[in-house]
């Protein structure tokens, strides 16, 4: 009760503390000598308002205030104490409030760390992001506030939906978020920057830092999303090619692009206006990201709000956004035109615009992907779904050139270019190929278009690697990510190429046998749990190579709210991950079994990691 | 494509440009906004289409049985699938009883991945409403008239589908059926 | 006459194991790019839903009957429409779905052509 006053009326604070700033900036513009510190006191108590009111609603779901709407609709007694917790963001109402507390601490640290930059061009970055804010509180307290009343007061809550209480998840909204949520800062910065027509080299190694905040949160709320999916939806597969999933690629493809092109930004001035439209594209996407994920608009896995009014707050809102982006762009970017964008064809300038090329063609082929459904209803209302055969279609050919130019690109210098000793790149290409050859040569499916692909993505593997080795060779962090992209491929490729599955039906007591394996379903019993009663199977299966491994797969009713959910069981080595999942067949007394070996799983999300590594690095250097 | 180089090379010195761009948003805009007011809850348009022919096996009798035989021209029926499994068709089945008292329907029964004696429990519990009642043990006839699970209705006239009824049959949908079959 | 009623066994044998891993695959490969439609986002390969089951059932069926992969898409088609595809074939509805992509990336390459590169 009380906490709920205390949250609601902090976001009231916020909310007025955010129209003070937008005063306060509009005076110190005038007389901007020095940045006034009641700005930066003002941005601060804004933040410390939005986390007094993220703090309370915390606890009212770890006291199971169910005078609290939010709590009552997403919380229960009998749940753990780390998902009352992790529940507090794993609602919408929730999640708007982290958006907000993730936006009011990046532009205070905007403004704290950004202490060189002029004193106007702060000021606009954080009008732009205040505008941002704002929007988000009105937003908040207008459609989804997390803080309203219930009465009478329920004993009990509704519960937390059981596919959401894993651990992964949990943490996945706030990495996300901060990804997200960074490309804001990138978003005000480039209009005021703008703005003040101070788009230069300077201004690019300034936002190259927040490009890569937000990039590497990114990079790891993407991959702990994949991580939750993979072992709660229980199917074994980790990319769906999923709308939602695809919402969080766009931006992630956008901030690639820009991370590159800014590089040659920070260089030699040039690409300005592309830098801004990215810049802006990204959180953009990221906005678009969020209304079609939570406007319903889209059949999904992970769809949570359904409600018509929240959708157009958020699209009216994303297209304030835009048509304010665009009126700044159009009006005070004036692109003069100096002919000194010519570049010489082998160079390192090229080879990033080549980047640039490709990473917009595969951004555009997600885009279409997922929004060309929507339009298509709209229009002509057929429905069609744009599943996994569309985008591999359409991304594996592409796929090919672009890893041999991540492996040749970043040889190239600056300007004009020659290669160094063609004669190793050469003959590690030959390596690749003969290699990706003998891993093929009992494949009969695609083979062509496999071994090419293993071939390119073994080139760029060999490459990297190799220059890890090379001491001259300075860019350390770019060369981990490249690696660490390459290994993502090919581990993505064998994984697909040598993973091996049994279906079948069997009763407790049975024996499946082929002349691989051997599965036993050796017995079943139950387990009692606080929030859940399970049904456990236990399963010894042994390989060919006599091995032995016992697995429990669970079947679980989770009592509040009584869903039922398939919990898989997973032994994860270096080399492959043995998966087993069992469901309940309607009627018969036999349970469906499914056990699948999926080679080089883990070199799947370790080879994400490396990336994000490689950002880190290049975020700490100099 | 020449032109559009051109026109893309120029464009930032040409009005056109922005005006273009923000028509492209604008549209956008529209569409989205008219996206979030569609419904997006799917229903293939099965109606008015000839019902399938299937074989099956008549649910006391265990007797082969031809599609062609359950529905005859000229006759209004509506085919329930149900299971007694099934805790919606439970709602639904009182329905369906009183339908079979005041009206014209011949209802006939798909009892759907069912268990027979599981079944005839649930008849003897709540009361047979079916005319003739054919099994679907795989759910693989359930597929042929395009339907998704349990419970799910179609009102058929001279063997074609009127319409068909996804999820628990109510009140409403009783009335709007009388209406249809006038 | 014995060695050959034996080759010919061996052959039967082989190639009807043959047939049986093909037929396997295809099923695999079909149930990929079939919606599951009562569920959320999942394949019929990857759910467990009478549905899926059910569908996987009739899937085989049609393959033993003989019908081409194609010919089961438009069995299914018919029954569900297009929305029970996952992948879009190319026809009037689904032709900016496809061209667009390639449209830009064309485009692209025209503009990054004609503005940046000098060539010697």
């Amino acid at each position: 009760m009380i906490y709920s006053l205390i949250g609601y009326y902090s976001l009231i604070f916020g909310l007025i503390f955010g129209l003070f700033l937008f005063y306060l900036s509009y005076k110190n513009f005038k007389n901007s000598i020095l940045l006034d510190n009641k700005i930066i006191v003002f941005s601060f108590l804004q933040f410390f308002f939005v986390i007094i009111s993220f703090l309370s609603l915390i606890f009212s779901f770890v006291v199971s205030d169910f005078s609290n709407v939010t709590v009552f609709n997403n919380s229960h007694t009998t749940k753990p104490l780390f998902y009352k917790i992790s529940g507090t963001w794993g609602n919408h109402e929730g999640s708007l409030l982290l958006w907000l507390l993730v936006l009011t601490l990046f532009i205070f640290i905007f403004l704290v760390r950004a202490k060189n930059q002029s004193v106007k061009y702060r000021i606009l970055t954080l009008v732009f992001q205040q505008v941002i804010i704002i929007g988000f509180f009105i937003f908040l307290i207008k459609t989804s506030n997390p803080f309203n009343y219930l009465f009478p007061i329920p004993n009990e809550g509704l519960g937390l939906n059981p596919i959401l209480q894993d651990p992964a998840l949990a943490i996945h909204p706030p990495i996300l978020y901060l990804g997200y949520v960074g490309s804001s800062i990138i978003f005000s910065s480039v209009l005021a920057a703008t703005t003040l027509k101070m788009i230069s080299s300077s201004w690019a190694s300034h936002i190259k830092k927040w490009v890569l905040i937000s990039w590497i949160f990114l990079t790891l709320g993407i991959l702990l999303g994949s991580i939750w999916a993979y072992y709660e939806l229980g199917w074994g597969g980790f990319w769906f090619w999923d709308p939602v999933e695809n919402v969080s690629l766009m931006p992630w493809l956008a901030l690639t692009t820009l991370l590159h092109c800014i590089l040659v930004l920070e260089k030699k001035s040039v690409l300005t206006s592309w830098v801004i439209i990215l810049s802006i594209a990204t959180f953009t996407l990221s906005m678009c990201g969020t209304f079609l994920v939570r406007s319903g608009i889209l059949n999904s896995v992970h769809t949570f709000a359904n409600d018509p009014e929240r959708g157009l707050f958020i699209l009216i809102f994303l297209f304030v956004l835009i048509f304010l982006s665009v009126f700044i762009f159009f009006l005070f970017h004036k692109d003069d035109g100096r002919n000194s964008y010519n570049f010489f064809w082998m160079s390192k300038e090229t080879s990033i615009l080549l980047n640039n090329w490709f990473m917009m063609y595969f951004l555009s082929v997600v885009l279409i992907g997922t929004v060309y459904p929507i339009f298509l209803d709209v229009i002509s209302s057929q429905k069609i779904s744009v599943g996994p055969p569309f985008y591999h279609k359409l991304l594996i050919p592409f796929l090919i050139p672009f890893l041999l130019m991540m492996a040749i690109g970043p040889k190239l210098k600056w300007i004009k270019s020659n290669l160094d000793d063609k004669l190793y790149l050469i003959s590690l290409f030959i390596i690749s190929i003969l290699l990706a050859f003998v891993i093929l040569k009992n494949f009969s499916q695609n083979i062509l278009i496999n071994t090419i692909l293993i071939s390119s993505a073994l080139y760029l593997f060999f490459i990297t690697l190799r220059d890890f080795f090379v001491k001259k060779y300075k860019k350390i962090s770019q060369n981990i990510a490249h690696f660490g992209f390459s290994l993502l491929i090919l581990s993505i490729l064998f994984n697909n190429l040598f993973s091996s599955e049994i279906i079948t039906n069997l009763k407790v007591g049975e024996t499946f046998e082929n002349s691989e394996t051997k599965i036993v379903f050796e017995s079943i019993n139950q387990k009692k749990e606080k929030n859940y009663n399970s049904i456990v199977a236990n399963f010894n299966i042994q390989n060919s190579k006599g091995e032995e491994d016992t697995f429990s797969p669970e079947l679980r009713i989770y009592n509040q709210p009584v869903i039922a959910t398939s919990e898989a069981d997973i032994k994860t080595t270096l080399m492959s991950d043995k998966f087993i999942v069992i469901n309940i067949v309607q009627n018969q007394d036999f349970f469906n079994v499914r056990y699948q070996v999926k080679p080089f799983m883990m070199w799947i999300w370790l080879s994400v990691i490396l990336i994000s590594i490689g950002g880190v690095i290049s975020f700490y250097k100099k | 494509m020449e032109e559009l180089l051109v026109f893309t090379k120029n464009s930032m010195k040409i009005k056109i440009l922005p005006i273009f761009v923000i028509l492209f948003f604008v549209s956008i805009f529209l569409a989205f906004y008219k996206g979030l007011y569609d419904s997006n809850i799917y229903t293939p348009d099965v109606n008015r289409k000839n019902i399938p022919v299937f074989q099956t096996k008549n649910f006391y009798s265990g007797k082969n049985l031809e599609s062609s035989n359950i529905f005859e021209v000229d006759k209004t029926y509506l085919l329930n699938i149900w299971s007694s499994w099934c805790l919606p068709c439970r709602q639904e089945h009182s329905l369906l009883m009183s339908l079979k008292l005041n009206s014209e329907i011949n209802i006939i029964g798909m009892n759907y991945k069912d268990n027979k004696k599981n079944a005839k429990n649930f008849l003897k519990e709540l009361g047979n409403p079916y005319k003739d009642i054919f099994v679907d043990s795989d759910g693989t006839i359930a597929i042929e008239w395009g339907a998704y699970g349990v419970p799910e209705s179609f009102l058929i006239y001279n063997n074609k589908i009127i319409k068909k009824y996804i999820g628990p049959l109510n009140e409403e949908l009783i009335n709007e059926m009388r209406i249809l079959i006038k | 006459m014995k060695f050959f009623r034996f080759l010919i066994m061996t052959f039967l044998l082989i190639s009807f194991s043959n047939l049986k891993a093909d037929n396997y695959d295809t099923r695999n490969k079909i149930t990929k790019n079939l919606r599951c439609l009562i569920c959320q986002g999942q394949s019929v390969y990857d759910s467990d839903s009478e549905f899926a089951n059910s569908l996987k059932i009739l899937v085989d069926k049609k393959i033993t009957e003989g019908l081409t992969e194609d010919q089961i898409y438009k069995y299914f088609k018919e029954k569900y429409g297009d929305w029970i595809l996952y992948d879009p074939g190319l026809n009037k509805n689904t032709y900016i779905l496809w061209l667009l992509p390639i449209l830009l990336f064309l485009i692209g390459g025209a503009i990054i052509y004609k503005n940046f590169i000098v060539r010697k």
